[in-house]
């Protein structure tokens, strides 16, 4: 499997390239779609001017990266691209390496389940063949790499790029099972967007599942086992955070990166559904709706961790696709990132209902973007309605496609568990309907 | 959501689609024509209004005096072109200067990628002179420009004078709180071209200009004005700039407002307005209006020199003059109040023209339709793509023969990986030759003229035009069922693959087209729905053959030169319509390098590939 992982990685890294060279890499990173106030490389390359100027780069309310990637790039800023590039081949293989181990663990499981019987017999054309599951993770470096958001995004050198690198590596750590270094790529994630916290509930869950601690809140173990993973979180956000501070001399970037984040004070459009709405709105409101807004990346965690307490990984899916549809400033480059994980869900393809439908309208939206900035910006015939109504049924079809996604993931269980043909108490074919 | 979630009216729904996918594909072809047809009707059109209430409430008094003078000032500048055989500069700046302007020169230099035969330039060189006339009342932000062109002969020459007339009245005049530039420039749209670049420090097209001395604020409005002979019957308002931009209607507006209040006979495509819409000759007269509207909109060339103002977000018409044989006469100072009262409007504005809309089209200058009337004419034929498409997803997902054993279906699903990935191929193979033969399209006409002028014995123009058609016709030619090397045999289950990308592929980029021009969208949907709709390839080739050819973008072009003559009640021999069709290509062309018009490309490198899958569907076996 080495050598088409080579290819892709080298067909990708070619196109990117390719890309840097040709005159669309400039248009492409003043697109709004890709880059976003706080990823846009033109910032970072002012922030990186104040830095060398002895001013703080947070002064004049451009730059709202972090101080780390600053740093990073105040030493590899001549080799941006080649960075750019590199981050989009770890997350590759991180991803590749990470849902390979996945693979194995549900072939495994689903081995002992079969040797224990507990299938319904009319399930057997439900059970996943080693055959089926041998390209998935090749398929899912190739999603990754060669979906057109990812490469725009890596061609934009957005710095979104590197925040997908270190949640793909806090991925593979976790599903290869070191505690530490999960916790402690989660807490780069979250220094790096806030956001990713609410991935530490899927960690929390799949690597208690791989180390056999019964997920009850009465044992001694489950609540030990927490612990033990928040101090190791806090423990490195901790000293992530001291560095910044030690590297900068103050605490500007606080305000100026999480408070950023969560207050939204920079409006422009982008694929988000946070623009708009607190454009229009009245300023008195404005704290309430952004609590609002804001607790919704949060609060589905809890009903999706309870009802898929048992599938961690799925559960991580459908996190980042609900972080990245409801993140404050999304580009294209954090829907790539889950789109990724499709290909591991193959299987549930017999189950969707909307794919179609779906896949239609992110196929128009992803056109009409540019199309509708043009008649709203440059044309001046069309104005900022045409361009949200097009966000809208953008991040619309994306939640249809997570909880359809969702529902086939809960669909193919039951049918597990309760066998594939379902009768009715009379006897005749019974239809599952979702209410 | 119910309709979602439910798998039984789902059910239900799909195969009743599925089931009728036919008959609703043609009732919608029909029921879009007829809703498209109907637009011109005048109870189903809105009656055109002021938004604008800067506009709208206020009064402005005409007082215009001097038409015979600024005649007498056209022929003084008639003559002294002749003398200098092209723009009399000095005699300009120093009349321009006498009447109390700013003035400034700008020089341009052009050469086109080849000889332009209908204006018969190849290397441009010119230079446009203009005035500003300071705003007196206000601190200078903001502008408004009036321009005439300097054309070659003696056309024309009444708009100069009258333009240096009205100069000199509005210098007079105190209430101005916006600049106005005065602008006469040379090789109509080059030298406004040249002009407006640099004017805002842009250059798109690479043309070869000097800086603007002298500037004026952000420009609001702009009025182009061609006036050939003293007297005239009625002003035309021509609308229509690149790539089917259109001004805010209240330009139109403003403009019949004045027209009425005036007494001026106006029209617009040159038709008339009639009132006598419930009759048949009525109907189809507004029909005709506005389909050349349409038409002219589709072209996605700026029909008036102000047709250029409109990227810069200004809006811009032009007037023109049109003396005929009718007997009601308006003189030169009739026009001028006009102008005045015009630009005085303009000059109340407070913001910039957005209140009412720009996207619409005219049956008649005192009736619109807007956008949310229109596209659902256009939303009819889109959804015939769709359906086809949900018909053909739905024949993909649910292969023919089903086992019910389960042991037996795992089978087939080792097989798939193989044959999904010969599907990929045979799949990209087409999508990548078509768009080659797209790229070609593009590039070669050119790039190969010199070669070609060599070779054969033809003009450049000519050989750019012959190679364009040469490398459209060799691309239905090119052997595009190369998935036979790979897997044997064209399989069902490829070409619906191929068909239901195009056909996706289709309606996206028509309904993109539409959104930015939508004349051209409906007319390339008029055209190439049909042919996404019914090609398989098991219906009869030669006959389907012949209408894929017949309704391919290139004979669409060749029969809207036609119908555009007819329309204008021009008709042409076939001989002379197919000289008229090279020439509009080379036009097209032209438009593409020297203005930057979209249409060139978008149906050399996205239209005809597309169009090109279609056909090799029909060629899969």
């Amino acid at each position: 499997m080495a050598a088409p992982l080579t290819l892709l990685l080298l067909v990708a890294v070619t196109v990117r390239a390719a890309l840097f060279r040709s005159s669309l890499s400039e248009l492409i990173s003043e697109r709004v779609e890709v880059v976003s106030p706080l990823t846009a490389w033109k910032r970072v390359i002012e922030g990186l001017a104040l830095l060398d100027l002895g001013v703080s780069p947070y002064s004049g309310d451009v730059f709202h990266e972090t101080p780390l990637t600053i740093y990073l790039f105040h030493f590899l800023v001549d080799y941006a691209e080649v960075t750019f590039m590199l981050a989009d081949v770890i997350t590759a293989v991180a991803l590749y390496m990470a849902v390979k181990d996945y693979n194995k663990q549900v072939f495994r499981k689903q081995k002992f389940a079969l040797e224990a019987d507990r299938y319904p017999l009319d399930c057997l054309e439900l059970i996943r063949s080693p055959k089926e599951m041998y390209y998935i993770p090749l398929k899912v470096a190739m999603f990754y790499l060669l979906n057109p958001f990812t490469i725009l995004s890596c061609v934009a050198k957005s710095t979104c790029g590197l925040n997908n690198a270190i949640i793909a590596l806090f991925i593979l750590s976790t599903i290869k099972g070191n505690v530490l270094l999960s916790a402690i790529f989660l807490s780069l994630a979250t220094y790096q967007s806030i956001y990713p916290l609410t991935l530490c509930a899927p960690a929390l869950l799949y690597l208690m599942q791989r180390q056999y601690i019964p997920v009850n809140f009465r044992r001694a173990s489950f609540w030990w086992f927490i612990v033990q993973y928040a101090f190791m979180y806090l423990g490195s956000l901790f000293v992530i955070i001291c560095l910044s501070f030690f590297l900068l001399g103050s605490w500007d970037y606080l305000p100026s990166v999480y408070g950023f984040i969560l207050s939204v004070p920079d409006l422009t459009p982008n694929i988000g559904l946070f623009w708009y709405f607190f454009a229009e709105m009245f300023e008195h409101f404005r704290l309430f709706f952004l609590c609002v807004f804001q607790i919704n990346v949060f609060f589905y965690t809890i009903p999706l961790s309870i009802k898929l307490k048992e599938h961690p990984v799925f559960l991580i899916f459908m996190q980042l696709a609900v972080i990245s549809i409801f993140k404050s400033y999304p580009t294209v480059g954090d829907i790539s990132l889950y789109m990724a994980f499709l290909p591991v869900w193959s299987h549930l393809h017999r189950f969707l209902r909307n794919i179609f439908l779906v896949s239609c309208v992110l196929l128009a939206c992803s056109a009409l973007f540019p199309v509708l900035w043009h008649l709203w910006i440059y044309a001046g015939s069309a104005n900022s309605n045409f361009y949200y109504a097009i966000t809208l049924l953008f991040n619309v079809a994306q939640i249809l496609l997570v909880s359809d996604y969702f529902y086939a993931f809960l669909r193919r269980e039951h049918h597990l568990t309760y066998g594939l043909y379902l009768k009715r108490k009379d006897g005749s074919e019974a239809t599952l309907v979702l209410k | 959501m119910g309709l979602l979630s439910d798998p039984n009216r789902r059910r239900a729904l799909i195969s009743l689609l599925t089931r009728l996918n036919t008959p609703i594909c043609i009732v919608c072809y029909m029921a879009g024509v007829a809703w498209f047809m109907g637009l011109a009707f005048e109870p189903f059109t809105l009656r055109t209004y002021m938004s604008e209430n800067a506009m709208g409430s206020t009064m402005v008094e005409e007082r215009f005096p001097a038409g015979e003078r600024a005649l007498a000032t056209g022929r003084e500048f008639s003559a002294h072109k002749k003398r200098t055989g092209g723009m009399p500069v000095e005699w300009l700046m120093k009349t321009m200067q006498a009447k109390g302007l700013e003035v400034f020169t700008q020089r341009f230099s052009r050469t086109l990628p080849f000889p332009d035969e209908n204006k018969e330039r190849y290397m441009v060189r010119g230079t446009n002179v203009y005035g500003i006339l300071r705003a007196p009342r206000a601190p200078r932000t903001e502008a408004l420009v009036l321009s005439a062109p300097c054309s070659p002969g003696d056309n024309n020459n009444q708009a100069v004078g009258l333009l240096l007339g009205l100069a000199e009245y509005f210098r007079n005049q105190i209430y101005w709180a916006k600049d106005i530039i005065f602008l006469v420039n040379e090789h109509d749209l080059i030298g406004m071209q040249a002009w407006l670049e640099g004017y805002h420090h842009t250059n798109t097209t690479g043309m070869d200009w000097s800086p603007l001395q002298g500037r004026g604020g952000s420009i609001q409005a702009a009025l182009s004005l061609e006036l050939s002979s003293d007297i005239i019957t009625s002003l035309d308002l021509v609308l229509e700039g690149l790539n089917g931009q259109l001004p805010n209607l209240d330009l139109a507006n403003l403009f019949y407002a004045f027209c009425q209040k005036i007494g001026v006979l106006c029209t617009i495509q040159g038709k008339l307005q009639r009132n006598d819409w419930d009759s048949v000759s009525g109907y189809s007269h507004a029909v005709q209006t506005m389909m050349l509207m349409v038409m002219k909109q589709a072209s996605g060339r700026p029909w008036g020199d102000h047709g250029l103002f409109l990227r810069y977000h200004i809006e811009a018409a032009t007037i023109k003059g049109v003396n005929s044989f009718r007997q009601y006469k308006t003189d030169a100072t009739t026009i001028g109040r006009l102008l005045e009262g015009m630009y005085r409007k303009l000059n109340n504005l407070l913001e910039r023209l957005h209140q009412s809309y720009f996207f619409y089209l005219m049956p008649s200058l005192s009736h619109f339709v807007s956008i949310g009337y229109y596209m659902p004419a256009f939303g009819l034929l889109a959804v015939i793509l769709l359906l086809r498409a949900l018909d053909l997803w739905v024949q993909l997902s649910t292969p023919p023969q089903r086992t019910e054993d389960g042991v037996t279906d795992i089978e087939p699903v080792r097989g798939t990986h193989f044959k999904t990935v010969a599907d990929l191929l045979s799949l990209l193979t087409p999508l990548v030759i078509s768009h080659l033969t797209g790229v070609a399209l593009y590039m070669l006409p050119i790039r190969f003229q010199e070669m070609a002028v060599e070779h054969f014995p033809v003009s450049e123009t000519e050989a750019v035009v012959l190679t364009a058609i040469a490398v459209y016709t060799a691309g239905l030619a090119l052997p595009h069922n190369t998935h036979r090397l790979l897997s044997g045999e064209g399989t069902e289950q490829g070409w619906r693959v191929l068909k239901l990308v195009a056909v996706l592929y289709l309606a996206v980029l028509l309904g993109c087209t539409a959104l930015i021009n939508f004349s051209l969208g409906f007319i390339l949907a008029l055209t190439l729905v049909p042919v996404a709709a019914f090609v398989t390839p098991h219906v009869p080739k030669v006959l389907s053959a012949f209408i894929l050819v017949i309704l391919s973008p290139a004979c669409t072009l060749l029969f809207s030169v036609f119908f555009f003559q007819e329309l204008q009640e021009m008709p042409i021999s076939f001989q002379d319509g197919w000289l008229l069709f090279l020439s509009v290509i080379s036009q097209g062309i032209l438009d593409h390098s020297l203005y930057g018009s979209l249409v060139y490309p978008l149906i050399t490198l996205l239209v005809y590939p597309c169009w090109l899958l279609f056909w090799n569907i029909l060629f899969w076996n």
